[in-house]
């Protein structure tokens, strides 16, 4: 019932396009019209044999549908890829159509898993009709960016600055408390223009749940979610919509995902630890982050690791999760994807790196392969 | 048939709004529309900022294009000669064609650069009034209705065009044998014509009430009411956009969905408004001067 809310509202908009559509398809049909005198009899036995062929291959295929965050999209898409060519059987296909639609698609069981950023809570969890498990899969972190001009120094940031900032409370670079985790850093006195995201996104969620964890106030002021009520700043669509903000207007500070970053080479800021480093965000340190987490990983893994203690961590990193039901209906499916998920948390993990995400510490893929073993595939 | 039809789709689809809102029109009642707080986190949602947003950068979207469109759509049915007609009609349209992503990307790329400059420049008393406060972002409500402007130039410049080739050429001819000058002609086509261009006027601003990506890429998607040009501000469309997708819980998604059905009901407003005023129009206008019912804004 809920995933029919999208189409209603998108009816509205869709109906021009439709209608555009329609013109094109009588366009189409009658071609193929065409087409099928020229083919003459002969084409359409090949035609038919082939459809036949098609159906005849599908059905020994197991498909598998899963949907949800945009975050990890390229490595699931990667893996999904890699694996179908080793196992021509499996088909798994991915909508990276957001953590939240990912959540209520495997509430109301459209899909066969789901994929989020923030983890599930209890109350989501119990209104789905059986256990869920969560599975860490990838990690990823969230860098701040800033376009100051004149500046060339990369700076550094900590946690209660950057969530004073994001609460409009300093509002000027030269502000004392940037001024004095920057020493021998000229800023200007210019005004900051916070950029955040206008879209509900798991990149938010990661920088929320940091900047409240350092700050008490942005706890109590702004809170973590998704998407939150900003008390200050402009909001851009994605992470491009971001940077290109940031790029754009001086003396702007936003946060994109560090993938993002790096493959649009936009320079990024360090963040000061528990610790008291200061670091930049990379694969070592992130999965550094992930390695602090595993010894009081939580038995369902819903562990937020953002600020974690420990050397040479970058706080904002963060776990992205793959949904399972405990016992999923069909059996045959339930074993393609443990298979699968056997696979992506050992071999699957080498493509991390290319893709700019951090690969899961060895302690954790241990604990989930004996998760995964509870997943009923018989 | 087909508008029976038409008027069961309009139906069900106002009818499953109101049903995927319940819970929050039970929650927020009549609050709903004039409520300024958008906050998921403590579960807080108001449509107002969105509803001013909305009206707003399409109410100005239209005080810039109305006179262009009218003065595109004056030339080439009155003024242009008959080589270069074709080719500009074409070109107007092709307007029409461009996806929006396209106007969006677009916008921020050379319209807000452009319109950062124009607030940078201007004069510090100006800055004081309400209209033009706060710091020159370039992204936010000029950029917005600037968009929506080229936008929907297509829209109500092709209908008034249509509209002023449909006037009798004995009106015109009439006022040149009166001793009318050229302007006074024209003058007098765009009278004999006036509802048809209240109805182009009006499909522009359906088309500007319901645009959302290419506005949500440059308003700044700030949910606060401001009368000011320079604010980020946010419409309807565009946080159903951005935040449906990552709605899990279920209070957040009806009041999105109730978003959509304020904007649904707003929109059966405007278009119930516009067709009231054409036909206040066609009735007060003297018998020889009723003009055949425009065609008026339909688009959501």
């Amino acid at each position: 019932m809920r995933s029919s809310t999208f189409d209603s509202t998108a009816a509205l908009k869709g109906c021009a396009t439709v209608i555009a559509r329609l013109k094109g398809c009588a366009t189409v049909i009658a071609r193929l019209k065409g087409c099928a005198t020229v083919i003459g009899l002969k084409g359409c036995a090949t035609v038919v044999a082939a459809i036949l062929i098609g159906v005849t291959v599908a059905a020994q295929t197991i498909q598998i549908n899963g949907a949800g965050a945009t975050f990890p999209n390229p490595i699931y898409s990667k893996w999904f890829d890699e694996y179908g060519k080793a196992h021509g059987n499996i088909r798994i296909n991915y909508q990276s159509v957001g953590s939240g639609a990912g959540i209520r698609q495997i509430q109301a069981q459209t899909v066969f898993f789901g994929a989020t950023d923030g983890p599930m809570t209890n109350e989501q969890l119990q209104q789905a009709p059986g256990k869920i498990l969560h599975f860490p899969t990838v990690l990823g972190a969230v860098v701040p960016v800033y376009n100051i001009p004149n500046v060339t120094a990369e700076l550094k940031f900590s946690g209660p600055v950057l969530a004073d900032i994001f609460l409009g409370k300093v509002a000027k670079w030269n502000d004392a408390a940037i001024a004095k985790l920057n020493p021998g850093v000229t800023l200007p006195a210019i005004d900051i223009t916070v950029v955040h995201r206008s879209d509900g996104s798991g990149t938010t969620y990661i920088w929320v749940d940091y900047l409240s964890k350092t700050s008490p106030e942005f706890l109590k002021k702004v809170g973590v979610n998704t998407a939150v009520n900003w008390p200050t700043g402009v909001g851009g669509k994605g992470n491009e919509g971001v940077s290109g903000l940031v790029r754009q207007t001086p003396g702007s500070l936003g946060y994109v995902e560090l993938i993002y970053a790096l493959q649009n080479k936009i320079a990024y800021g360090s963040v000061e630890n528990m610790a008291g480093e200061s670091v930049k965000a990379s694969v070592q340190s992130v999965t550094a982050a992930a390695n602090e987490a595993a010894a009081k990983m939580p038995a369902d893994f819903r562990v937020s690791i953002t600020n974690a203690p420990g050397k040479g961590v970058y706080p904002i990193s963060s776990f992205t999760w793959l949904l399972l039901y405990e016992n999923p209906k069909d059996k045959a499916q339930a074993k393609a994807m443990v298979d699968f998920m056997k696979w992506a948390l050992s071999d699957g993990q080498k493509y991390c790196g290319d893709l700019g995400y951090a690969p899961l510490p060895e302690s954790v893929v241990k604990l989930e392969l004996a998760a995964l073993a509870k997943v009923k595939t018989s | 048939m087909f508008g029976a039809l038409l008027l069961a789709i309009v139906c069900a689809i106002g009818y499953e709004l109101i049903r995927q809102s319940m819970a929050s029109i039970q929650k927020f009642g009549l609050a709903f529309w004039r409520t300024e707080i958008w906050d998921p986190v403590a579960g807080q949602f108001g449509a107002l900022p969105f509803i001013w947003g909305t009206l707003y950068s399409s109410i100005l979207a239209l005080v810039i294009s109305t006179p262009i469109a009218l003065g595109i759509a004056v030339f080439i049915s009155e003024l242009c000669p008959a080589g270069l007609r074709q080719p500009l009609v074409f070109l107007t349209e092709l307007l029409a064609a461009i996806p929006s992503i396209v106007y969006g990307l677009w916008g921020i790329f050379v319209l807000v650069p452009a319109i950062r400059a124009l607030e940078a420049a201007t004069p510090e008393p100006l800055r004081q009034l309400p209209l033009f406060s706060g710091p020159p972002l370039g992204v936010g409500m000029l950029s917005a209705a600037a968009i929506l402007a080229v936008m929907v130039i297509p829209f109500s410049s092709s209908v008034s065009r249509e509209v002023l080739k449909s006037v009798p050429p004995a009106q015109r001819e009439a006022a040149y044998a009166l001793g009318a000058t050229r302007f006074e002609a024209i003058r007098a086509a765009l009278f004999y014509a006036r509802t048809g261009i209240v109805g182009a006027v009006m499909l522009g601003f359906g088309r500007a009430l319901g645009e959302t990506m290419a506005v949500t890429m440059v308003i700044g998607n700030n949910p606060k009411v401001s009368l000011s040009l320079f604010a980020p501000q946010y419409t309807m469309a565009a946080v159903i956009a951005n935040e449906f997708t990552e709605a899990a819980d279920e209070l957040y998604l009806a009041a999105l969905v109730e978003i959509g059905l304020v904007l649904f009901v707003i929109t059966l407003l405007v278009n119930s408004l516009s067709r009231l005023l054409i036909w206040w129009m066609a009735r007060t206008a003297k018998p020889s001067m009723t003009a055949e019912p425009a065609p008026a804004a339909e688009a959501a």
